[in-house]
């Protein structure tokens, strides 16, 4: 007699951690961002000067590949609990995988052109 | 066995289960999720005239000051805002902190009540 245990592919573990762990931090920064933010002194200047910075770009790209990944996972999860069709749901994950990704260049675009 | 088996599957007919509190606050999670990021590129947009040319800038203040681009924003800025709140939430819950019933109840109109505040909040300071 086999003795097998069925564990599954594992990525729901990995996922689970990935998700936590995004969500740390977008919280860090989101904290961070609120102090820097209304200490930059608003307005054009302070605006450009801040998010130019080397640290908050540094953090802002974490940021960014943090909050795509994070919404990758939670939105395949919309799908996969919602669509049934298999057709319809794997088209629905390579959008969502191809839209994040273009999020992710356009945005980290935006921060090096400063 | 048998007599369960010819009642299964049971479908739950949303409209007349009552949903708990602590179900609605993570229902809430989802669709605001959900609605950051059906938004997302309309925020890269903005994040990107307001990082462009000063010109850009003066046009991202005239987009973000009409009525009712300020109003999908509000609307957003709950999302972020609740979502935030849930994500403590859960992460707490994660490691096993405020899992008794009580608890997570209380815990759940916690996260309600601060990301509408915050909301309130910022709303009025930012407009």
């Amino acid at each position: 007699m086999v003795n097998r245990v069925v564990v599954g592919a594992h990525y729901g573990l990995k996922d689970w951690l990935a998700q936590r762990i995004t969500a740390g931090v977008m919280v860090v920064y989101t904290l961070l961002m609120a102090v820097l933010v209304p200490l930059s002194g608003g307005g054009y200047e302070g605006w450009h000067a801040l998010m130019g910075h080397q640290f908050v770009r540094f953090i802002s790209f974490i940021f960014i590949l943090s909050l795509c990944y994070h919404a990758w996972v939670g939105i395949r999860d919309i799908w996969m609990d919602y669509i049934n069709p298999t057709a319809l749901r794997l088209a629905l994950h390579v959008l969502t995988l191809l839209a994040l990704v273009g999020y992710a260049g356009w945005a980290i675009q935006i921060l090096w052109r400063l | 066995m048998s007599e369960i088996a010819k009642r299964r599957p049971k479908y739950l007919n949303l409209f007349e289960i009552k949903l708990p509190l602590p179900g609605w606050v993570s229902i809430l999670h989802r669709v605001s999720g959900a609605g950051l990021f059906v938004m997302l590129p309309g925020l890269i947009w903005l994040l990107g005239l307001s990082l462009g040319s000063p010109e850009n800038f003066e046009t991202f203040k005239a987009v973000v000051g009409h009525p009712l681009v300020k109003l999908v924003l509000l609307g957003l800025m709950w999302a972020y805002l609740h979502h935030f709140c849930m994500g403590i939430r859960i992460l707490l819950l994660d490691m096993h902190i405020g899992i008794e019933k009580a608890q997570a109840r209380a815990s759940a109109i916690a996260v309600l009540v601060v990301s509408l505040a915050l909301t309130a909040i910022l709303g009025v300071k930012l407009w």
